[in-house]
């Protein structure tokens, strides 16, 4: 019997994605240095916190912090930004809404801006989001340090904020 | 550099509502039911029940999730036997994977009737596979799908 067979094989399969789905869904990543053009070949070096991406220091933003600042408009906060991308027919959406604004709120000088990724296609497309919500995370510059895929937790989102700004107390980019 | 001000919110269009558990029983019922039809493709009793998982997701999908047989059952038969829902949530999303499972459907469905059973196998596997990860994982495959072909669309 054919068809039992591949039922079998299809709950093993479905099995597998759904495992791997759970482990990787919302993980906050570390994004790569985002000047394309300097960094093309390398692939995506690590941003570690002792050894901070050569970008970050140096003058000009990336493009694509300059493609997302014309789509916050403004509304990128003082010490970190987290951008969450939406779409219409996304469950997890609306709790990684809730999550985002009471750590906005907690947190001060961090702005959550949530964009219809359907409203910015061209924007979802040069910064290749491919799933609804992506959140991304922004420092004071609005350069794109990490980013995740699916909900995330909110620990993780407090965890990497913490990352984005060492010096909590005071920003040493105020002096 | 902006001031500290508050987060700035999409705007909220009101949006009938559904308790998230309902479309996760209906896709449980539908995991079975697909499992059966995969079992017995090819013959008669094998392609009535893809006709009758078509029509659940044509309902579904183009009528709305309270005429979708399984969402009339989980309202009937099992809500009542719960504790109220946490909260509500959204039914567009739960309506375009009906959507999704519904092609799906009317492609093993058409295969079925021409006798075709390697297609009809196929396209039931894939229907399946989605339906286990929603009943299973909470996880909406459609849904994932959804900006992946908004993109394509309008390239």
């Amino acid at each position: 019997m054919t068809g039992l067979w591949v039922l079998v094989v299809a709950l093993i399969v479905a099995t597998g994605l759904g495992l791997w789905y759970q482990r990787v869904n919302g993980r906050i990543r570390e994004a790569g240095v985002q000047d394309p053009q300097a960094t093309r070949s390398s692939g995506l070096p690590q941003a570690s916190d002792d050894d901070p991406p050569a970008s970050i220091e140096a003058d000009a933003p990336s493009a694509q912090a300059v493609a997302l600042s014309e789509a916050l408009d403004g509304r990128l906060g003082d010490r970190a930004t987290m951008v969450q991308f939406s779409s219409a027919f996304c469950q997890p959406c609306r709790a990684t809404r809730r999550i985002l604004e009471e750590v906005s709120a907690m947190v001060p000088g961090v702005n959550h801006v949530e964009l219809d990724a359907e409203e910015n296609l061209d924007l979802v497309r040069e910064l290749d989001i491919r799933r609804t919500p992506t959140v991304l995370f922004l420092d004071a510059r609005g350069e794109i340090r990490k980013h995740a895929s699916g909900q995330p937790r909110k620990a993780d989102v407090i965890a990497a904020l913490g990352d984005l700004m060492p010096d909590s107390g005071t920003p040493d980019f105020e002096i | 550099m902006s001031k500290m001000e508050p987060h700035v919110n999409a705007p909220v269009r009101p949006r009938p509502k559904v308790d998230p558990r309902g479309p996760r029983f209906g896709a449980a019922v539908t995991t079975v039911v697909l499992a059966l039809a995969l079992v017995l493709v090819g013959s008669t009793l094998g392609t009535v029940l893809i006709a009758w998982q078509t029509l659940v997701f044509a309902l579904g999908a183009l009528v709305g999730l309270q005429a979708q047989p399984y969402g009339w059952l989980f309202r009937v038969l099992v809500r009542p036997r719960l504790s109220p829902p946490a909260e509500l949530e959204d039914a567009a999303p739960p309506r375009f994977a009906q959507a999704v499972g519904l092609v799906f459907a009317v492609v093993a469905l058409v295969a079925a009737l021409a006798g075709a059973t390697v297609v009809a196998t196929i396209a039931i596997a894939f229907a399946l596979i989605a339906a286990f990860l929603n009943a299973v994982f909470a996880f909406c495959l459609g849904c994932e799908m959804y900006l992946m072909l908004a993109r394509l669309r309008r390239s």
